[in-house]
C-alpha cells in the first residue's frame, strides 16, 4: 500500500486504547503536544469488549478538562478504524493534522517558546 | 463509604489563583473507592493545574501525595515533612481529611478539593447512591433493611405520601420512593401488617440535630 501521513505524528503503541488514561493525555498535552489522538478498534469490536469504549469517554472528559481551561477541545480526539483499514489510518492522521495546525501551536508551546525568544 | 463530588476545576483554579508552590493531598480511603480522591485522581488534577497554569504563563510547582487516611492522626503525621514549604494544600479527602490536616498543622493554608456529599455504595460502575443519614439510631431492621430516613424525601416513618406515583417519588423522576418499595417488599414476604404498628415519633438528638457528635470507646482509650 505503501502509504504516508505526516511525520509530526508521533505514535505511541498500547494493547488496546481501553489501556490509555486521562492522565496519559494530559501528561502530554502538558509536555507539550499540540494535539492528542487515540485510534481504537471499531466500536463493538474491541476484542477486550469495551477497551475503545472506555478510551472514548476518557477523551471525553480531557476535552471538558481542556475546555474548562480555555484550550480547545479539537486538540484531543478520538478515532476508531479496523486494523485493516490503512488507507483510513493514513486519513484520521492527514486530518488531525489539518485540524491541529489550523487551530495552531499549543498555547504551552507558544508560552516557553516566546520566553526562549527573550 | 462516604461519597464526594470533585469540585470544578476552575473553583480549585481560582483556590491556588496567587500561589506558586502547592501540594495535592489524596486519601487511600472511601475517596480512593469512589474515584474521587484517590493516587489517580491526584496525578489527574495535578496534571489539569499544572496545564492551566502552563497556558496562562503563570507556572505553578505541583507535589503530591496520597496517604493512607487523611481522618487518620497516625497518617497525617506522616505529612510532617515539608508540609510547611507551600502556599497550599489541596485535600482531596472528604470533609474530614483538610480538617484533620488544618489541626495537626494549623500555620498551614488548606483547601477542600472535593464536595462531600452523602454516606452510600456504588450501584454500578461510577453511580453512587445514599443509603445512610448517620441519624445516630438505626431502625432499618423495622422497613426490611431499607432505610426511610435516608432514601424518602422527608424521611417519613409512615409512608408512602401522596408525592409517590408509580413507584418514583415527587422530587425527581430519578429517585425510587422508597416506601413504595417497603410496602412491595412487606407484600412479597407476605408481612405488610407489620406496617400497621405506629412507630413512635424518631428522637432525632442522636442525629446533627442534637450538635456535633462524638463517639467513645473506653476499652480502646490507652
Amino acid at each position: 500500500m505503501r502509504l504516508s501521513y505526516p511525520p509530526e505524528i508521533k505514535v505511541i503503541q498500547v494493547p488496546c486504547t481501553g489501556r490509555v488514561d486521562i492522565i496519559h493525555l494530559l501528561n502530554a498535552l502538558e509536555n507539550g503536544a499540540d494535539g492528542v489522538y487515540v485510534a481504537g478498534c471499531l466500536e463493538g469490536e474491541c476484542h477486550y469488549r469495551t477497551g475503545n469504549l472506555k478510551a472514548k469517554k476518557r477523551v471525553g472528559y480531557v476535552k471538558k478538562v481542556l475546555a474548562e481551561i480555555g484550550m480547545d477541545p479539537g486538540r484531543v480526539e478520538m478515532f476508531n478504524l479496523s486494523s485493516a483499514q490503512g488507507k483510513r489510518f493514513a486519513e484520521i492522521a492527514d486530518e488531525i493534522t489539518a485540524r491541529i495546525i489550523e487551530l495552531g501551536q499549543s498555547p504551552v508551546n507558544k508560552r516557553e517558546k516566546a520566553k526562549a525568544a527573550v | 463509604m462516604i461519597v464526594a463530588d470533585r469540585k470544578s476545576l476552575e473553583e480549585i483554579l481560582a483556590m491556588v489563583r496567587e500561589k506558586r508552590k502547592i501540594l495535592i493531598v489524596g486519601c487511600r480511603g472511601c475517596v480512593t473507592v469512589c474515584n474521587v480522591g484517590g493516587e489517580k485522581e491526584v496525578e489527574i488534577l495535578a496534571a489539569s493545574i499544572n496545564l492551566a497554569r502552563k497556558t496562562s504563563d503563570q507556572p505553578i510547582e505541583i507535589d503530591t501525595v496520597t496517604i493512607e487516611r487523611q481522618c487518620d492522626n497516625e497518617y497525617v503525621a506522616l505529612l510532617k515533612e515539608g508540609i510547611g514549604t507551600y502556599d497550599a494544600v489541596v485535600s482531596l479527602a472528604c470533609g474530614v481529611g483538610p480538617q484533620f490536616l488544618s489541626e495537626a498543622y494549623p500555620n498551614q493554608l488548606f483547601f477542600p478539593g472535593v464536595n462531600t456529599t452523602f454516606f452510600g455504595g456504588a450501584v454500578s460502575h461510577g453511580i453512587w447512591e445514599e443509603r445512610c443519614q448517620g441519624c445516630g439510631t438505626c431502625i432499618i431492621h423495622n422497613f426490611d433493611g431499607l432505610c426511610p430516613i435516608a432514601r424518602c424525601a422527608k424521611s417519613l416513618l409512615h409512608g408512602p405520601c401522596g408525592g409517590s406515583s408509580d413507584g418514583l417519588c415527587e422530587v425527581s423522576k430519578e429517585t425510587l420512593c422508597i416506601w413504595d418499595m417497603i410496602v412491595k417488599k412487606k407484600m412479597e414476604q407476605g408481612r405488610l401488617t407489620d406496617l400497621l404498628k405506629v412507630i413512635e415519633a424518631k428522637d432525632w438528638s442522636s442525629a446533627r440535630d442534637g450538635g456535633p457528635r462524638r463517639s467513645i470507646r473506653e476499652e480502646l482509650i490507652p
